[in-house]
């Protein structure tokens, strides 16, 4: 199955990337996926970034073919 | 209703201060309102490092962010007696000085027009994924956190 991952904020500018499409092979969840994503990027606080399935934001979730995952860095609207 | 339309939030770059009087200007017919009440923020020149801002450049996962912008309407319209309430929020460069964000709620009285703007302010920073990159003079910078 595949999933679209969207980059955001300081989480693009590690990545260099602002959005993959990527193939899973087996059941993950978000937190999961998030970890991996994340695993070799310079962030010095990857607990502050949050994970939304679906514009949801849950990490527990297990993921389905054709979610759409965002890694939010923290909000800083206003 | 004015409560029921999906609002399109976020505008390309500074709001500008005409916006705030044509707004206010939109609602004098509306003579069931006693009072409006009206948050703006504006970009300061935060000082880090000896190093001065000069803009916030603003971006944001917008379909989630228009849907939490919705959320946060329905959960103030059925908190608050409050007749109307505008939200514009920038996206894109906005230099110091000038306007990023623009809440106006109005309502019979003051007390629930002020407390519904609080309550959007609030909400709007801790719920809606925008983000910000603050630009240093000499152009460098660094990722705004709301706190």
């Amino acid at each position: 199955m595949t999933v679209t991952i969207k980059y955001f904020g300081l989480v693009a500018e590690a990545a260099n990337k602002f959005e993959e499409v990527m193939e899973l092979n087996g059941e993950l969840t978000a937190r999961e996926l998030k970890e991996h994503c994340l695993n070799g990027l310079s962030i010095t606080d990857k607990d502050s970034v949050q994970i939304a399935v679906n514009q949801n934001l849950d990490d527990q979730i297990t993921l389905k073919d054709g979610d759409e995952v965002a890694l939010l860095p923290p909000f800083a609207g206003g | 209703m004015d409560k029921k339309k999906p609002k399109k939030v976020f505008v390309q770059g500074a709001i500008p201060p005409e916006k705030i009087a044509q707004s206010v200007a939109n609602h004098q017919s509306k003579t069931d309102i006693g009072a409006h009440s009206i948050f703006l923020g504006q970009i300061r020149a935060d000082e880090v490092d000896g190093k001065k801002v000069t803009a916030i450049d603003y971006t944001a996962y917008e379909e989630m962010a228009e849907t939490v912008f919705h959320e946060i309407r329905e959960a103030a319209f059925a908190k608050f007696d409050i007749t109307c309430a505008h939200i514009y929020h920038s996206l894109g460069k906005v230099n110091v000085g000038e306007l990023c964000l623009f809440v106006f709620t109005s309502s019979a009285h003051r007390k629930i027009a002020i407390a519904a703007t609080n309550f959007f302010v609030e909400e709007i920073k801790a719920k809606v994924p925008v983000f910000g990159k603050e630009i240093f003079e000499d152009e460098t910078h660094q990722w705004k956190v709301n706190k």
